[in-house]
């Protein structure tokens, strides 16, 4: 962010080599700059706005996430953190600015073809398909079924099928195969919600308080989850529990009404006071 | 356990008995006369409804989509089936200026133009792709099957669900009710289509030819005055729509016959819908009932396969309206009015919504009920009186749903988990 670079804060957009050049980016043209962005990071997003009845709800000028990333999101109540994700989805519209992914504008395209891009989303409440069962579930969210065509004669295939048997072990749901997901447990629902997310194969997945609701070893399992994740696919984590965030050690991000208030490390942002003062209230 | 989308469909037993039942059993008490033809034939006409049902129960029970426009498809399929029956039926009618046989029940609503008298009474172009019987049968199909893709197209891509879809739904069923009682559409106002009793398959088959087919028929019979059926002192092409005898519709053995094709087709659809909701499909369409918005983000794009239930729910309507119209015998558009489409969604509620079977039980135990319920019974200290009905209806209605609320199909269930040799009891969901 411009305003971040001229007061020496950490880099979102920039990196040190390529200073000179983010510094005269208003006077490059857009084409060229988007080119760099693109190559640097996997997803950004340019001037991102929302209001909903003139309240501004996100406010982002410049943010982008790297290629292969593990990105925590924090921020109190209302900050806007799942409103961002929205945007990034498809689920809700901006008001102005634009969203790129894989240096293709995705700002219009509606969520079932962002999804088909790559990115995957899980809700803040685990989103399971409550009359199917745990197995079907999983069916649904395997790639490359997605149009109506290829599902009235195709079966599953022993591929995916094994596929799915791998990702139930892993995640302790073997046994509830079954049974209809509205029977399992808030717990084995995050699972599963997870579980349909990481089969689904997306690039960049954006994870809505996976923690919510768990227990704490359920929590720190899902925490090495996504450390396993991460080596292979890009991630926002959005996140409440401190203790979850720290196991993740990753670069934090704090968003506070509607704009990026700091970034860096947790340990920094604990002893930053424009931080702690918004999560504190004044 | 078995997974769970096939727990939803349906042990095989009961359709066993049912096949054993419709096939075997009905058809023998009507050979050694406990059932008179006229009862089977209206227990041939009920199945129909049990198709227009399952149709419904496809759309509402597995996707979720209310609809109360059924009745509208049901009547597209009716009407389509009726002009091919009014084009061979009857000795009526005129010979137009074309040579085209006015089917009497066009020609006495017939919308003349001011200063226009019967000479200038011309059968409508859309009426006569309707002579061929194998035409009509596609048309009787694909035209609801289109206006269901065209409303669902639309409305269901800019995501119109929910009860506004209900609303929508009805809203059509109104429109289309209106649009069938005017006489200017020519399809014989509120009078509907009647007067057909022959169903002549193998006539229907020959091109016709309007200009030479009365010379031909009245050269070849040589001016033979006993082929003058109608007896009105001339050889024409009344006598010869006669004269080429199909089937009559009051024979009962057309009409057992009807019967039976009727219930080939109640099972024929049945393992149509069982198939589609046992398919990965029938997954997806279960995922859009329980939660439509989460599919977007796995890459699924709902409204396809709503436009695609909607549109095998409008075709099983129109087959149900195509079997019915021979066994009734007539078709007004009283048949499309609003109130008959939410009639549907009592007979799948009733019978129990998200099974297949639920719904044909459904339709059945309603219109037998109803048959008996609508006459008078006298019961000794209580006379039952036809007015009731709706009272009864309704009392049967608000029971279910508090009492069943999966439907007299969970009664079946019960029966079967407390008697059945196999005590599991089947999981409902």
């Amino acid at each position: 962010m411009i305003s971040e670079i001229e007061s020496g804060t950490d880099d979102c957009l920039v990196n040190k080599e390529n200073l000179a050049l983010e510094k005269y980016q208003d006077f490059l043209p857009s084409k060229i700059k988007r080119e760099i962005w693109s190559s640097k990071f996997l997803l950004f997003v340019e001037d991102l706005s929302v209001s909903f009845d003139g309240f501004k709800a996100v406010d982002i000028p410049q943010f982008g996430i790297k290629h292969g990333e593990l990105r925590v999101i924090i921020g109190p109540n209302g900050a806007g953190k799942t409103t961002f994700c929205d945007l990034v989805s498809g689920k809700t519209p901006p008001s102005t600015g634009k969203v790129y992914y894989d240096g293709k504008n995705i700002t219009q395209m509606d969520e079932s073809d962002i999804a088909l891009m790559g990115i995957g989303r899980k809700f803040q409440t685990p989103t399971v398909f409550d009359s199917l069962s745990t197995y079907e579930n999983l069916l649904l969210a395997l790639p490359g079924n997605q149009y109506w065509q290829d599902n009235l004669l195709r079966r599953e295939s022993k591929q995916e099928k094994n596929q799915i048997l791998e990702i139930l072990e892993k995640v302790n749901l073997s046994e509830c195969r079954d049974i209809a997901a509205k029977s399992l447990s808030h717990g084995q629902r995050q699972w599963l919600a997870i579980s349909a997310l990481i089969i689904s194969k997306p690039k960049l997945l954006l994870v809505d308080e996976p923690a919510a609701g768990l227990t704490d070893l359920e929590t720190e399992r899902t925490a090495d989850l996504l450390m396993e994740l991460a080596e292979d696919h890009t991630i926002v984590v959005i996140e409440h529990d401190m203790d979850f965030v720290r196991r993740l050690g990753q670069k934090v991000t704090v968003l506070n009404e509607g704009r990026v208030l700091a970034e860096g490390s947790l340990e920094e942002m604990e002893t930053n006071e424009e931080v702690m003062e918004a999560y504190l209230g004044r | 356990m078995k997974p769970v989308a096939q727990q939803l469909v349906e042990s095989k037993r009961s359709l066993v008995l049912l096949a054993i039942f419709g096939f075997v059993i009905l058809p023998f008490l009507y050979l050694i006369d406990v059932l008179s033809i006229g009862q089977i034939n209206m227990i041939g006409r009920y199945m129909t409804f049990a198709i227009l049902a399952l149709g419904l129960d496809l759309l509402w029970g597995y996707v979720g989509i209310l609809s109360l426009c059924q009745c509208t498809f049901f009547c597209l399929g009716a009407y389509a089936m009726g002009m091919h029956l009014a084009h061979h039926g009857g000795p009526e009618g005129i010979i137009d200026a074309n040579g085209w046989k006015l089917p009497a029940c066009l020609f006495v609503v017939y919308p003349y133009d001011v200063g226009e008298s019967s000479g200038d009474a011309l059968v409508p172009f859309f009426w006569k792709p309707f002579w061929n019987l194998p035409l009509t049968i596609l048309l009787g199909l694909l035209i609801p099957a289109i206006c269901s893709f065209v409303l669902g197209y639309f409305v269901f891509r800019s995501r119109v669900r929910g009860v506004y879809f209900a609303i929508l739904s009805q809203a059509i069923a109104v429109a289309g009710w209106l649009v069938f009682c005017r006489n200017d559409v020519k399809l014989c106002g509120t009078n509907g289509l009647t007067r057909f009793d022959i169903i002549a398959p193998a006539e229907s088959l020959t091109t016709f030819h309007p200009e030479n087919a009365k010379d031909q028929w009245i050269n070849s019979h040589d001016g033979d005055m006993g082929q003058d059926l109608n007896a009105d002192g001339k050889l024409d092409q009344l006598d010869y729509s006669m004269a080429e005898v199909g089937f009559s519709l009051s024979e009962p053995n057309v009409q057992l016959s009807l019967y039976l094709l009727t219930l080939a087709c109640l099972f024929g659809s049945f393992f149509l819908c069982k198939w589609i909701v046992n398919s990965r499909l029938g997954r997806v369409l279960i995922a859009i009932r329980d939660d439509e918005s989460t599919l977007n983000f796995f890459g699924y794009k709902p409204y396809q396969y709503k436009i695609f239930a909607f549109c095998i729910a409008a075709a099983l309507a129109g087959l149900a309206g195509m079997l019915y119209i021979p066994q009734m015998k007539i078709i007004t558009p009283s048949n499309m009015e609003a109130v008959r489409s939410v009639l549907v969604v009592v007979w799948v509620a009733v019978g129990g919504r998200g099974t297949l079977r639920g719904a044909i039980l459904g339709a059945l135990t309603v219109n037998l009920l109803y048959n008996y319920l609508t006459s008078e019974h006298d019961y000794g200290l209580f006379s039952w009186s036809p007015d009731y009905w709706p009272i009864f209806l309704g009392v049967a209605f608000i029971l279910v749903v508090l009492y069943l609320p999966n439907g007299l199909i969970d009664v079946v269930d019960r029966l079967k988990a407390r008697f059945g040799k196999n005590s599991n009891p089947i999981e409902k969901v």
